[in-house]
């Protein structure tokens, strides 16, 4: 029996790895099906769906402000910004405008969920790449920024800050102050992931020309996030759609155009810089008010179909909702970055060697639950 | 009893005789080598407990944690611990697979590193056995250790150990020529094989001062290939555990997989051993020249002490290289080796010759 | 094979490597950056903040008082029934017939820390607590009675 099954995935030339559900690489529980020549990949088969949770499904059936503790639960590590793409589909579904407070708010804690994000990201991809010294470090600054969100939203992976109308509370009066510091102690510390990883030769070597993908074929695949913007897309919904206050903030949409993984890597480097320039250029003046708008207390989009672009941590996040007129939506859509960059891998790592496959998938950064849903 | 710290050959001597003196030779031989071997059977357990805390407690430090703090003062009882964890755990056997190659190939690797330990002269007169070739005996018998991890691979039955398994041997067969290399530039120098010639010789002065600028790229160079040789980070390939979960020994466990850690450790503590022995004069005491007073305080330091310092800090340098840098991939390890390590090396040898001819070393 | 960018690139790479080692190495000097909290330790002088969502809990005052008129409309914002509130009518001396809650069950076990109860309660008798060490050995102990033993509804809380 084992000799059959072996023989039908094993021919003469190539032989079948299964790289998960549980793997150290893998992140999470997805699977790759790995053909391989060698130590060459020539093929690789993602397997998703090993944590689906029918999240799209469980939400037909709860109210609005109900769906904000399920998005929280899907890409956990900017659990802020999905949340907020919920709030905003809802909001101007509803045709309420927010208050400027929280629209300061809002962008604050999503450019610092951003930074938490990456600085996870980078932590994970050193430790994918052996360094595993990147991975304390990471964290523990990373530590930092969900202490500012457990004082303000009582939540520290995952806040359920937002809802529909403005924010669960108003921000610690500590809050300002504490951001303040983390931007100077993080200034500081972000050159040393740089001496650390990003000058190392091995790294350079390890992430240089590996993982090629041209402009074009990213956009076909629809790689959005740091994987598009590697390959030189601007498809940063900040700068393209601008929402919250990134209209009026003054920062670069970081753009490379190797489209390898150093490329990828770079970016989201450089994007740490740009949300810590974000957050300072909001944290001094976030206007006095509500942080909240009075709301009825259930309730109804009117009848229609409402969409809302974000660009979450890992690229772009969409909602869209089908309501009619009832107090859930009658069908509500999200769309993954995870999974739309998880089928560009397969181009990807054509013909690299398995530990360039895992190089690879961690340039992606790609966190299942988001997939699966 | 003559018995001093400083010199162990009168020591061993006393043994000696006691024992021809009472048993017939066979008997004296025999008892012998079972003392020399339990003495090594409980110096390499302790010593490679010792290291596995060691290396948690520096990586813990590099990284900004405290590390292991909870069974024994500063957790030094822990690796104790996880010791009996790995005893008390259950072998699993596994379907497919080679039994016999399967259960033999632990043993293969630590016998390869416990082979290695009887060249090595801990203080001056405290070796099992003083080789004539004693260098190219280390090499020789190190370089066994990669038919256990060929043979694991191969009889585990498990793609991933395969693959481990077959990266270590590319790697290992490829430096194996450096380290060779390394320590024959050493060999030009000292003019002897003979590991107490190569301590004796030191004694104004160490190799790696002595030989200046060709002793500090083959030290560089050595340290580089014995990282490699012993499997570790950077050079981890061969259990890479991002890539293969755990590589040649994905599927051992308890007491068997524990062969296989202590032996990494092991492996660790004899290249560190050989580098300070060849490089750093081993058990003797740092000299300088015209400085009598500074020379005889470095003499009051016991020998042993010298060779496990500058052991351990030869291993702390091995443990500071894997905590920083990401692994290589396997084509980038052997671009290093053949198209940087070894042209370097061979032109690293005819400098050496040449500055012997020349007498250009101190 | 350009002979000078050979060396050149070895040079480059070890400075390059040195450099990843001076921050590591420095680390390992400086024991005082260590970041870890020795937990089970430190739990006397362990300061939670006061808004972290550990668990929810009815506060009652000095006098055994609670202000939840049993309402229910936590039980109907919980997204995924963590909450039940069972009520029966009081008769007050005057005659009027009134409710209130006679068990306010919390399972912990399904709360996912969403914040609508406390948000919506009309009354304010719910809020967070930063209690976080959950761990128990049965389920059914993961099940809680908010209102406690004798409890009644605080004086000018109106249902």
């Amino acid at each position: 029996m084992v000799e059959e099954i072996q023989k039908t995935i094993d021919t003469e030339e190539e032989y079948t790895i299964n790289m998960g559900p549980q793997h150290p690489s893998t992140h999470g529980v997805l699977r790759f099906v790995v053909s391989l020549k060698g130590e060459l990949v020539k093929n690789v088969q993602p397997h998703c769906g090993y944590i689906h949770r029918g999240i799209e499904k469980m939400c037909e059936k709860i109210t609005y402000p109900q769906i904000i503790h399920l998005t929280d639960r899907m890409d956990y590590l900017s659990a802020h910004i999905n949340n907020a793409a919920v709030c905003l589909t809802v909001e101007n579904a509803l045709e309420i405008e927010m208050p400027e407070r929280v629209k300061y708010i809002r962008t604050i804690i999503e450019e610092l969920s951003r930074i938490a994000s990456h600085q996870l990201w980078w932590c994970a991809f050193g430790m994918d790449l052996g360094g595993l010294t990147c991975f304390f470090y990471g964290l523990r600054d990373r530590e930092k920024i969900l202490d500012i969100f457990e004082e303000s939203t009582g939540g520290r992976l995952i806040q359920s800050y937002n809802c529909p109308g403005g924010l669960m509370n108003d921000i610690h009066p500590n809050f300002q102050q504490k951001v303040k510091d983390f931007i100077k102690y993080f200034r500081k510390v972000l050159p040393e992931y740089d001496q650390l990883l990003t000058g190392n030769v091995i790294f350079q070597e390890r992430a240089k020309k590996v993982g090629y993908i041209s402009k074009e074929e990213a956009i076909n695949f629809g790689l959005t996030g740091p994987s598009g913007r590697g390959s030189g897309f601007a498809c940063d919904v900040r700068k393209r759609a601008p929402y919250h206050m990134y209209g009026k903030v003054d920062f670069k949409e970081v753009l490379y155009t190797e489209g390898d993984t150093l490329a990828r890597y770079k970016v989201r480097i450089d994007e740490m810089w740009e949300s810590m320039k974000i957050i300072e250029q909001l944290i001094d003046n976030i206007p006095a008010g509500d942080y909240a708008v009075k709301m009825k207390p259930i309730i109804k989009l009117p009848e229609g179909e409402y969409f809302q672009r974000v660009e979450s941590a890992r690229g772009e996040f969409d909602v869209f909702i089908i309501s009619d007129g009832n107090k859930n939506p009658y069908r509500i859509k999200f769309r993954s970055p995870n999974l739309v960059n998880l089928t560009a891998i397969n181009a990807m790592s054509k013909d690299h060697k398995i530990a360039d496959l895992v190089a690879i998938s961690g340039s992606l950064d790609l966190v299942i639950p988001c997939m699966d849903r | 009893m003559i018995f001093n710290i400083y010199d162990f050959t009168s020591f061993t001597q006393w043994i000696d005789n006691l024992l021809y003196s009472n048993l017939s030779p066979f008997w004296a031989l025999i008892v012998e080598m079972t003392l020399i071997g339990l003495v090594f059977l409980l110096g390499y357990a302790l010593v490679g407990l010792f290291l596995v805390y060691l290396e948690r407690k520096v990586c813990a430090l590099m990284q900004n944690r405290i590390g292991p703090n909870r069974v024994g003062p500063f957790g030094l009882f822990q690796t104790i611990a996880d010791l009996i964890k790995l005893l008390l755990k259950e072998l699993i056997s596994i379907k497919h697979s080679d039994k016999l190659l399967f259960n033999i190939a632990p043993f293969i690797v630590i016998i390869a590193s416990f082979l290695c330990i009887a060249a090595i002269p801990f203080a001056k007169g405290l070796h099992a056995m003083d080789f004539n070739i004693g260098v190219f005996y280390v090499m020789a018998v190190s370089s066994m250790g990669v038919v256990g991890i060929l043979i694991a691979g191969w009889s585990s039955n498990n793609k991933y150990s395969l693959i481990g398994a077959m990266r270590s041997g590319a790697q290992i067969v490829s430096y194996e020529l450096s380290v060779g290399l390394s320590l024959i530039t050493m060999v030009v120098l000292a003019g002897s094989m003979q590991f107490s010639t190569i301590v004796e010789a030191q004694s104004d002065g160490w190799f790696i001062f002595k030989g200046h600028i060709s002793s500090v790229i083959a030290f560089v160079i050595f340290m580089i290939a014995s990282t490699a040789e012993t499997n570790r980070g950077p050079f981890d390939l061969a259990e890479a555990e991002s890539e293969l979960t755990a590589g040649f020994h994905t599927e051992y466990s308890g007491i068997k997989f524990a062969f296989f850690f202590l032996a990494e450790y092991m492996n660790m503590f004899i290249v560190a051993a050989i580098a300070a022995t060849v490089f750093w004069g081993g058990w003797m005491p740092l000299h300088i020249g015209g400085l009598e007073g500074f020379n005889n305080a470095m003499d009051f330091i016991p020998p042993f002490i010298w060779f496990f310092g500058k052991t351990f800090v030869i291993i702390f340098l091995m443990m500071w290289f894997k905590w920083t840098f990401p692994r290589l991939r396997i084509d980038q390890l052997l671009t290093l080796e053949w198209k940087y390590l070894l042209p370097i090396n061979l032109i690293n040898v005819l400098i050496m010759a040449f500055l012997v001819l020349m007498g250009w070393h101190f | 094979m350009n002979i000078i960018g050979y060396i050149t690139d070895i040079f480059k790479g070890v400075i390059s490597l040195l450099k990843g080692m001076k921050v590591t190495g420095s680390y390992f000097f400086r024991p005082w950056t260590v970041v870890t909290q020795k937990y089970p330790e430190n739990r006397k002088k362990l300061e939670m903040y006061e808004r972290m969502k550990g668990e929810i809990v009815m506060p009652h005052n000095a006098k055994n008082e609670h202000k939840c008129t049993g309402c229910g409309i936590c039980e109907l914002n919980c997204p995924n029934g963590s909450i039940e509130i069972i009520t029966f009518q009081l008769v007050s001396e005057d005659g009027k017939k009134k409710r209130a809650i006679d068990k306010h069950i919390y399972r912990i076990g399904m709360c996912t820390f969403c914040g609508l109860c406390v948000k919506t309660c009309p009354s304010k008798a719910l809020s967070f607590a930063p209690n976080f060490e959950h761990a128990v050995f049965s389920r059914e102990r993961l099940t809680k009675i908010l209102n406690k033993e004798g409890s009644v509804l605080e004086k000018g809380v109106e249902g």
